[in-house]
């Protein structure tokens, strides 16, 4: 491995490390359960971002009585404003998974960084910054997120990067958990005797070893982001109040329930799907990971 | 492990203290900087664009807005040790006062989550151990899969389609409690939010209860306890399940701080008067003293149930303690 980032190809040193993460994915799809979660997940995804052009109304157009049931008109009935059920789950999806994915990307990324930073400066760094995550962690996520939202408004991007700065930490102790025995290795201390830079042994060397770990977690992590978004509009904080969203739909449609179910229930069907989907993608990321490491270690 | 460190389990116990309040005094400055310092007039943020420079004024001087920042923190952090919060900003009355009966109200509520949940998934975890790859374990790991994977107020609403509107009308979808009554004066109102709360934190520690026993089961201990020729139940009870709890209450001590904030929306759902709705309200209203207090009780509540989950791990696992 380490005669790899020995090169100065940028090309080659790519070469080898993604093919782990890519082979990964691919051999967790041999698992039933990751199927089946890649089937919802792509099936939600594909309802949230195409759904728009399929709509039969708009998103706020009142098309009969309030909280009639399914009809020929209307298949999902109407909501509490006579507005189209269906229409509003088709666009109402949208702006979830478009936040839930950017947050957890930054996140991922600088959680990633600091953890491994952490684990590979093996000194006080490592103390420092693990503590400062320990400090974010103290505050549950919905909490920090209400917090900011309260101070700057319900924005899209303070949303965006209170999830981002509760996920980096969560992401930061896996990565250093699973890059600790990792930086004890030889190939380590061969490529720091060969004079490769400390930040191409950590991208290059350290983190494509830890990739299996962080997927996990950054799957389970997805699953959070998409929970505590939906959850914050479902408070009452989204960023447009009376716009299409799978969490406004809830909450506005929750006291009717007893006389039009589907207001509340198409949502929360699409959530549940979406999020059990994830679910279903990272543990079977997980099992594969845990038997490749099986593996390694009998050879 | 680099804790050979002197001192046994008090030398341990003190160090995890001191990291704890190091923990919260950061909290602590977080939250206010968030609150308070942050760029933007909290006092705009309160009252809104339509302010006169009048009332602006007022409410500056009543958060202490006109001093500087370190002297803000010093007063705010001072109330906080003795017990000041501060005045509700849309109650009109002191936060504790505010508080004092929502907090009775979510801590009943937790207790019986933690009641519930705590006992039911280690039984769950360690059945499925016992009976690896039979129908109960494949059965119980894949549900409780798909159950960890639901946002908790998905499963909140689901529950009150199934048990208090469409399917079955048995419950009562709304779990208020009114002023000077206590929740467990009705306590068929306590039903659906302690379900949701079970269905949040069980599946996890279900699952870290499998995984610890079947690694347990597998030990060279057990097997030594087998061949001595002890009876199995012997061997589960005295010899698996000590070692298997030490993981799981790491898990648990996790799970309920995250209760701390997964009441905050299964509180709004069912209209329950505790500390998660009022820091729903608070967020709506601009209340920044309430907001500021239930922030930094959360985390004193997160940082305490570590503190006491690490302690806890220490004592009940016997070779953990030879260690310190």
């Amino acid at each position: 491995m380490s005669q790899v980032t020995g090169v100065a190809v940028p090309g080659a040193e790519m070469a080898l490390p993604p093919v782990r993460g890519t082979s990964l994915l691919r051999r967790s799809l041999r698992l039933w359960r990751t199927r089946i979660g890649v089937t919802l997940v792509g099936f939600i995804v594909l309802v949230a971002i195409v759904g728009p052009y399929f709509a039969p109304y708009g998103p706020s157009t009142p098309v009969g009585v309030p909280n009639s049931g399914p009809s020929g008109k209307a298949v999902l009935g109407t909501d509490y404003l006579g507005q189209d059920v269906l229409s509003r789950l088709l666009y109402g999806g949208r702006s979830i998974l478009v936040m839930a994915v950017i947050a957890t990307a930054i996140g991922l990324i600088t959680g990633a960084a600091i953890g491994l930073v952490a684990a590979y400066s093996r000194n006080a760094l490592d103390d420092t910054l693990m503590r400062g995550m320990d400090v974010i962690m103290a505050l549950p996520q919905i909490m920090l997120a209400l917090v900011a939202v309260a101070i700057v408004g319900p924005h899209a991007w303070v949303i965006v990067a209170a999830i981002a700065l509760t996920t980096a930490p969560r992401i930061a102790r896996v990565a250093r958990g699973a890059a600790q025995p990792i930086v004890e290795r030889d190939f380590i201390a061969c490529s720091e005797a060969m004079g490769v830079p400390r930040w191409r042994i950590i991208s290059g060397e350290v983190l494509p070893n830890t990739l299996g770990p962080l997927m996990v977690e950054a799957s389970l992590r997805l699953t959070y982001s998409i929970g505590v978004i939906a959850a914050l509009a479902f408070l009452g904080l989204s960023t447009n109040p009376n716009g299409a969203n799978w969490g406004t739909m809830i909450q506005e449609n929750q006291l009717v329930l007893a006389i039009q179910p589907w207001g509340a229930a198409a949502p929360i069907i699409a959530i549940a799907l979406l999020t059990m989907g994830t679910g279903l993608i990272g543990d079977g990321i997980a099992r594969t990971a845990a038997g490749i490491d099986r593996a390694q270690a009998a050879e | 492990m680099n804790r050979f460190r002197p001192g046994g389990v008090w030398g341990f116990i003190l160090r995890r203290l001191l990291l704890g309040i190091a923990v919260l005094i950061l909290v602590s400055i977080l939250v206010f900087l968030a609150t308070q310092a942050l760029p933007g007039d909290p006092a705009r943020a309160i009252l809104g664009r339509s302010a006169t420079p009048a009332s602006l004024a007022a409410l500056r001087r009543q958060l202490h807005l006109d001093r500087p920042v370190i002297d803000q923190y010093l007063t705010w952090v001072t109330g906080l040790l003795h017990g000041s919060l501060g005045r509700s900003l849309a109650a009109q009355e002191p936060v504790t006062t505010l508080l004092s009966p929502r907090l009775v109200n979510s801590s009943v509520l937790v207790a019986l989550a933690a009641l519930v949940s705590i006992p039911l998934s280690i039984a769950i975890g360690a059945w499925a151990a016992l009976k690896r790859e039979n129908a109960f374990d494949t059965m119980s790991t894949n549900l409780l899969l798909v159950l960890a994977a639901l946002p908790e107020f998905v499963v909140a609403v689901v529950l009150v389609l199934l048990f208090a509107t469409t399917v079955l009308n048995v419950l009562p979808a709304i779990s208020t409690v009114p002023p000077g009554s206590r929740p467990w004066n009705n306590w068929t109102a306590l039903v659906l939010p302690t379900a949701t709360l079970v269905i949040a934190v069980a599946p996890y520690v279900a699952r870290i209860m499998r995984a610890s026993m079947i690694e347990v089961l597998e030990s060279d201990y057990v097997e030594m306890a087998r061949l001595k020729g002890l009876p199995e139940r012997t061997v589960l009870v005295r010899h698996a399940l000590p070692n298997a709890l030490g993981p799981v209450f790491q898990v648990i001590a996790l799970n309920l701080a995250y209760l701390a904030g997964g009441i905050i929306v299964i509180e709004y759902v069912f209209n329950y008067a505790g500390i998660g709705s009022a820091m729903q309200e608070a967020v709506i209203n601009h209340d920044l003293p309430v907001v500021q207090a239930l922030a930094m009780l959360i985390a004193a509540v997160y940082v305490i149930l570590n503190l006491l989950a690490d302690v806890a791990t220490i004592l009940v696992t016997p070779r953990l303690r030879t260690r310190l």
